[in-house]
């Protein structure tokens, strides 16, 4: 794709900069504006309620309206709060969220940087994310805002650790730590997806199933607590913080808060995908490779990873609408007292199974 | 100057501005949010030398752990106690007597060094050699920081522990 487009403009940089905005334009974009319209109806639907029903069919123009809505806002911007720092604030958010989706492989042919570090540099880059919510919260000059950012960067902190231990211990069974090697990996069938043991054949492969099981859910949990999702949106918790590090945001600077949070929630769903699920791999085989039609293949491809991503999100959805927030004390207890012993014993489980 | 030393001179001149701010500017919160540039622009350095595993751990250690850790650490003292802290600049003379000799030092060592001038080969891989030169050559080392990590480990747990009277 990359040499492909290097012919047609024969610009190397023209290049570079074109693929790396693609995502941007192709998916975070349309993903978000699908995504708050889900999150509504998901969450009508769940209350027996109807969601948006005005705008458009069955309401699915209700976001475009809404986004509409926002440009026209003002931007207010509190006297006492530090400017330059408020202003750069949901943009090193942003930065922080949509530099991820650089490392992400959506299919065979387009990954932004094949790099082969891709999922460290997808946990380190998402630090950004804190320094930009504690940004927020400072600058507000406001006791919910700065309380709220101060949870959610312990939160974020306290639950990058079982994150990176379930991930390594994936790295250490998969020896690598490129995505798109991960998926090239799991190829060919679900049976070989590395929630199921991976290409490992036997009673080996039996034995690794629960324990992958475990590295799995100890990963979707502490990716919801990342992204500060229900049941751990305690930065923001209504109740208590009115909207936690985006109280003082209006206008275009909240919608790059809302913009943030929904690309973070698929890149972790993706990073769950990549991880366990076979990435772009079809469950079955290739329509395109019975039908010996090349060009159809990464298109599928890149319909998998979506159908997988959009899944995990919709189970974030789900469960946001389903179950009661945590304390913080709860919330750190889960952290510090379950999850990272679990996957910790999970860990050299895993690496002796590995070893055998 | 083709399109590498663009990015370089980007990066250096990031580095080295936000650098200078983190130590001129009097609000200490704005200091260390231009430290995260500072930080990030070396990573940036790293990187065009290739050695992207190094880049990655700048970012991860210092923007995602100690750099947080100083924001914590001043904000929860700036905003909630009613003190403003500010950073001042003091004993001036003696620090650039000081740090001219050692810059005077280090332009000597620079300019009189004989530098190896090589064909620069990037290696694709970085992380799978650098995980087998820390476990081969440098294994005591490795072994020693992750003593060291653990014993200030179990000291911040046993600092913060409660009292049990």
């Amino acid at each position: 794709m990359y040499n492909f487009l290097v012919d047609i403009l024969g610009n190397e940089i023209i290049v570079m900069i074109i693929t790396a905005s693609l995502p941007l334009f192709l998916f975070v974009i349309p993903f978000a504006l699908v995504a708050v319209y889900a999150e509504r109806k998901v969450s009508a639907h769940m209350q027996d309620r109807l969601g948006p029903m005005r705008v458009g069919y069955h309401g699915l123009l209700q976001t475009v309206a809404d986004i509409l809505k926002l440009f026209q806002k003002e931007d207010i911007v509190t006297e006492k709060a530090d400017k330059s720092l408020f202003n750069i604030a949901p943009f090193l958010v942003f930065a922080g969220s949509y530099a991820a989706f650089a490392a992400l492989p959506f299919s065979s042919i387009f990954i932004g940087t094949n790099t082969d570090i891709g999922l460290f540099y997808i946990i380190a880059i998402s630090s950004l994310v804190v320094a930009g919510i504690l940004m927020a919260g400072w600058a507000s000059n406001n006791k919910y805002s700065l309380l709220g950012a101060m949870r959610s960067a312990a939160q974020i902190i306290s639950y990058e650790i079982p994150t990176a231990l379930v991930i390594l211990s994936l790295v250490m069974f998969t020896g690598t730590l490129n995505l798109h090697t991960m998926s090239e990996l799991q190829t060919s069938s679900f049976l070989n997806w590395n929630i199921l043991g991976g290409s490992e054949t036997g009673i080996i492969k039996i034995i690794l199933i629960p324990f992958m099981l475990i590295g799995c859910l100890i990963l979707f949990i502490s990716t919801l607590a990342e992204v500060n999702r229900t049941p751990f949106d305690i930065p923001e918790a209504e109740s208590e913080l009115v909207a936690g590090f985006h109280t003082e945001y209006s206008g275009m600077k909240f919608a790059m808060f809302f913009l943030s949070e929904y690309a973070n929630m698929f890149a972790v769903s993706a990073i769950i995908t990549s991880v366990f699920f076979g990435g772009y791999q079809s469950p079955f085989g290739y329509l395109g490779d019975l039908a010996g039609i090349d060009w159809l293949v990464p298109i599928e491809q890149l319909f998998w990873f979506s159908a997988k991503g959009l899944f995990f999100v919709f189970v974030q959805m789900w469960l946001r609408w389903t179950l009661p927030r945590l304390r913080v004390d709860q919330l750190m207890t889960v952290c510090w007292k379950y999850l990272i012993p679990y996957s910790f014993v999970n860990l050299i489980i895993i690496g002796i199974i590995t070893l055998l | 100057m083709n399109i590498y030393d663009i990015i370089f001179y980007l990066f250096a001149g990031i580095t080295i501005i936000s650098g200078f701010l983190v130590v001129s500017v009097k609000n200490i919160v704005h200091a260390a949010f231009y430290l995260l540039f500072t930080l990030f622009g070396i990573a940036g350095l790293y990187v065009l030398l290739g050695a992207d595993f190094i880049a990655i751990v700048q970012i991860m250690v210092y923007v995602g752990g100690i750099l947080i850790l100083i924001l914590f650490g001043v904000m929860l003292t700036n905003k909630i106690v009613d003190v403003e802290i500010k950073s001042e600049s003091f004993q001036v003379i003696p620090a650039i007597i000081f740090i001219g000799i050692l810059m005077g030092g280090l332009v000597f060592l620079m300019v009189t060094t004989n530098w190896e001038n090589n064909e620069l080969i990037i290696p694709l891989t970085t992380t799978k050699i650098l995980g087998n030169i820390i476990l081969t050559d440098y294994i005591l080392i490795f072994e020693l920081l992750g003593i060291l990590l653990l014993i200030a480990l179990i000291g911040a747990a046993t600092i913060a522990r409660k009292d049990k009277v």
